[in-house]
């Protein structure tokens, strides 16, 4: 049976398959890699649309309004997946194809491979004509000349087997006209390349085994936490949370994050330099440990990682009504909105005693200016921050039992506080400063301002598999296409070469020694093999190598 | 002098000293095509001559009649190009003291110095074979790029932002460069692959582009960028890789779909089609060229169209 050979390289150059054996290559070849390829580039067009419409996953609001904008295209790229891509029917059945593909390819291969490497390395073919042989005499025994090329080839040292070649040599008799017996030595390297490109394919197939695991077994929470405060582990203190499916709540271990303090440092032009969260993790079971978080050095507790998102200012308010109770007191985060921290929070005041409930928009300017158009924050930091509110009455909407968001304001059921000229009541405070609303509606005070940090907690156990899939990929990667591919032959006959040598007893052999070999194109250095091992053969030092060979 | 400005008037130098250097070669270029040619046209008179049947003398007047060209261009181009790599390194070093971290955070920083890899990237493999056909596509190259860098894209520098604190800043963008310094001149080598293959089969317009003669053949170009292709890929690769990890660390997450990641992993699948389309039967020659001009264009829009168009996580990046 002719043995099929997966040998990329080797079909322009080396026929050496008997012609099914070729065809059955061939149509495994063309078959599968066209199809590969092809799948391939339809992969990388496929995604492009992800980078240049908003997608549901990345941006929601983006994309929402991108569907509001337009009517025609909106809703009809949106039902044709185009808005979610990378979720996508189609994306899925591009990559599901190319990996069925990919391990029906692979699979053959390693099987082909594993056989290759317990036989032998193929002969060297009977004429070496074809390969531009080059010959040379040695004043050696043959058996002497190849023994020492075959130690030249194989190498030395316990990583022989990847630096090295695997070698054969056989006697048989010689195919030339001045017939006799011959030595011939086959020497192929290429074991390592296809191994690395094994190794690579089928890390890919890992990495897509490690992803397809961490989003069954993953669990992502966003929390936040006002300065003073701290945070619960558990589902329900999370502002949002979403698990794969085979994630169990039970698996949440309770530990409790407090937050001391937020260090938020920016340059004079206002970018930032540096945000560190200060705080105690105390864990079931044992003593609260400091903790810091920063942007690129997340808190690591029980296999998951809290990293630092993003920041704000959180100002506490105390809101009296009219009676003079306190109706309200607390710490209200206010969402930044530009580089400047200029932020907007809510506050919903529903506890009134008597009368309508009330609720306020405010927003905060963190270093307050006048200019033409009103007033503006300059710069991040709190350096001369003002609060300006505006008040509404009526109903919050909080009863109607649907769940709200705690940064926006039902104005449906609400009017607002109006002042004595008419115009709704816009109010501007300093920190510190009570002011009292009209209509004997109450007082709100703005007590402090502490800043607030959200985290966003995410346990992944995949992670140490996807990585070690990754640098199996890499090294895959580099050795299949760093590793040469090269055949050597060299061909000795067995006859003494001249009438001479016969002459005396003691007279040393010679011995004509024939080497070609084979390469890729691109290797350019690998006639220099050619060169090292003749020079072994021969027992003289190898010439350098030219600027070309290299 | 401040860092700032031996920076500046280092990269502008560096500039003008490329553009000569780009000119020169050319000339060199031109004057071997020409010699190539004669070489080939006494070639053809000696056999006319001597007779048809002595095929023996028309084989050996080429070989035999060294080409000789006056290397007077060839050196300038040499002596230029190492110059200018010489004093944009200074510069890009320069800016490296002037902004007090490594000089790639910003799209100018990325281009002053991807350019620079790319030059250097060019003179390590002239300093092991004689590629002066790929000078002019590489200074070319460097003195727009450059000159674009500092005209359009200049910033001045700037602290990190937190985001960008991370030693993987210097691992993951450092091989992000030179994977593409390593693609651009992989790119001038397929570019000359092409017009030469397309010349050699007779294709009209390029018969008069003598100076293609002063290149090796098709399939040795195409070698050649095989070889840098493959390091680049492998380069990109890792990039992607570091890029994730330090993603998971930042982020939180190590893959999201972000603009640029979506254009990091078009471009290495592009490259990946390539390798594929080299080994597959009507695919390898001019259309996995084809493909590996795809992702080199796929890889400069990564860094200009979506750092300025595309919205994301990246866009601290931008201009
Ligand atoms: C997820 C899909 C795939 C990716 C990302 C991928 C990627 C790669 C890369 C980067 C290489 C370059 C390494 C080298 O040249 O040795 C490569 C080579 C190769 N791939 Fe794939 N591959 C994929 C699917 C496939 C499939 C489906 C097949 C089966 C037909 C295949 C067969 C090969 C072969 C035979 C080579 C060796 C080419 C050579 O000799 O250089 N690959 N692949």
């Amino acid at each position: 049976m002719a043995r099929v050979k997966i040998d990329n390289y080797a079909y322009r150059d080396v026929p050496r398959l008997g012609f099914t054996g070729w065809l059955r290559w061939m149509w495994r070849q063309v078959t599968s890699m066209r199809v590969a390829l092809i799948l391939l580039i339809l992969l990388a067009l496929a995604a492009i649309p992800g980078s240049m419409l908003p997608q549901w996953p990345q941006a929601p609001s983006d994309t929402q309004a991108f569907i509001d904008a337009n009517p025609f295209w909106g809703p009809l790229l949106d039902a044709t997946g185009f808005l979610d891509v990378f979720g996508s029917a189609w994306f899925t059945a591009i990559y599901v194809l190319l990996f069925a593909s990919l391990i029906g390819c692979i699979i053959p291969r390693v099987m082909v491979y594993w056989r290759e490497l317990r036989e032998p390395v193929s002969a060297a073919p009977s004429r070496l004509d074809r390969y531009e042989p080059v010959t040379e005499a040695a004043d050696r025994d043959p058996r002497e000349a190849l023994e020492a090329a075959r130690r030249e080839l194989e190498g030395s040292g316990p990583l022989r087997w990847f630096t090295g070649y695997r070698v054969r040599i056989d006697e048989r008799d010689s195919k030339r006209a001045d017939a006799g017996a011959e030595l011939a030595m086959s020497a192929h390297k290429g074991h390592v390349r296809e191994l690395g490109n094994l190794v690579f394919h089928l890390s890919l197939v890992g990495i897509l085994l490690a992803v397809a695991a961490g989003s069954l077994l993953t669990y992502r929470g966003q929390a936040l936490i006002v300065e003073g405060d701290s945070f619960t582990n558990a589902v329900v203190a999370y502002d949002s949370y979403e698990a794969g499916a085979l994630f169990s709540q039970d698996d949440l271990d309770p530990w409790i994050l407090s937050l001391d303090q937020f260090d938020a440092q920016f340059g004079l032009d206002g970018n930032p330099l540096e945000f560190t969260a200060h705080g105690m993790l105390t864990e079931p079971g044992q003593e609260p440990r400091e903790v810091e978080a920063q942007v690129n050095r997340p808190i690591q507790v029980d296999g998951a990682k809290i990293y630092l998102q993003g920041n704000g200012y959180a100002p506490r308010f105390t809101v009296t009504d009219s009676e003079g109770n306190v109706a309200f007191e607390g710490n209200v985060p206010f969402l930044p909105q530009d580089e400047v921290y200029t932020s907007t929070g809510v506050i919903k005041v529903p506890d009134v005693t008597d009368g309508e409930q009330l609720g306020f928009k405010a927003t905060l300017l963190p270093t307050a200016v006048a200019s033409e158009t009103g007033p503006i924050s300059v710069h991040p930091a709190p350096t001369n921050p003002e609060i300006y509110l505006q008040a509404y009455t009526g109903d919050l909407g909080l009863d109607d039992g649907v769940p709200q968001n705690v940064y926006q304001l039902d104005e449906s059921q609400l009017s607002p506080v109006r002042g004595d000229d008419g115009n709704p009541l816009l109010v501007a405070m300093e920190l510190g400063e009570t002011v009292t609303l009209p209509d004997g509606l109450g007082t709100v005070t703005w007590e402090s301002m502490p800043r607030f940090a959200a985290f966003d907690l995410r346990r992944d156990p995949s992670l140490p598999w996807l990585l070690a899939a990754s640098i199996g990929a890499l090294t895959g990667l580099a050795m299949s296409l760093f590793a040469q591919r090269r055949r050597v032959w060299l061909v000795v006959p067995l006859a003494p070469a001249g009438p001479d040598t016969t002459s005396g007893s003691d007279a040393v052999p010679t011995t004509v020694v024939t080497a070609a070999m084979w390469a890729p194109d691109h290797d350019t250095a690998a006639r220099h093999q050619v060169e090292r091992a003749l020079a072994a053969a021969t027992g003289r030092p190898a010439a350098d190598p030219s600027p070309e060979d290299s | 002098m401040t860092a700032q400005e031996l920076s500046w008037f280092a990269l502008w130098g560096a500039t003008a000293l490329y553009a000569i250097a780009m000119i020169a070669s050319s000339i060199h270029l031109a004057r071997v095509a020409d010699a190539k040619v004669a070489a080939k046209k006494l070639a053809a008179v000696a056999a006319g001559d001597s007779g048809v049947g002595e095929t023996g003398a028309a084989q050996a007047t080429p070989a035999s009649a060294r080409i000789q060209v006056n290397d007077k261009a060839n050196g300038i181009a040499k002596a230029t190009t190492l110059v200018g790599a010489l004093l944009q390194g200074v510069g890009v070093v320069a800016r490296g003291f002037e902004s007090g971290h490594v000089p790639w955070s910003t799209m100018y920083e990325y281009t002053i110095t991807g350019t620079w890899v790319a030059v250097v990237v060019f003179l390590i493999v002239q300093r092991k074979r004689d590629v002066s056909y790929l000078a002019p596509g590489v200074t070319g190259f460097a003195t727009i790029a450059l000159g674009l860098g500092l005209t359009v894209l200049y910033a001045q520098s700037t602290g990190l932002q937190p985001a960008l604190q991370s030693f993987w800043l210097v691992i993951h963008v450092s091989i992000a460069i030179i994977a593409t310094g390593v693609f651009v001149v992989g790119a001038v080598a397929t570019v000359l692959q092409l017009l030469r293959d397309y010349r050699d089969s007779g294709a009209g317009w390029l018969q008069r582009w003598n100076w293609l003669e002063a290149t090796p053949s098709a399939s040795k170009l195409e070698a050649l960028a095989f070889r840098l292709n493959a390091v680049g890929f492998v380069l990109w690769t890792f990039t992607v890789m570091a890029g994730a990890v330090w993603a998971e660390h930042a982020w939180g997450r190590y893959w999201g779909w972000d603009p640029k990641e979506v254009w990091s992993f078009v471009i290495w699948v592009i490259y990946a089609a390539y390798l594929h389309a080299r080994t597959t039967q009507g695919w390898a020659g001019r259309r996995s060229a084809y493909l590996s001009l795809i992702g080199f264009v796929a890889l400069i829009m990564n860094f200009t169209v979506v750092n300025i168009v595309f919205q994301g996580l990246h866009s601290y990046a931008g201009v």
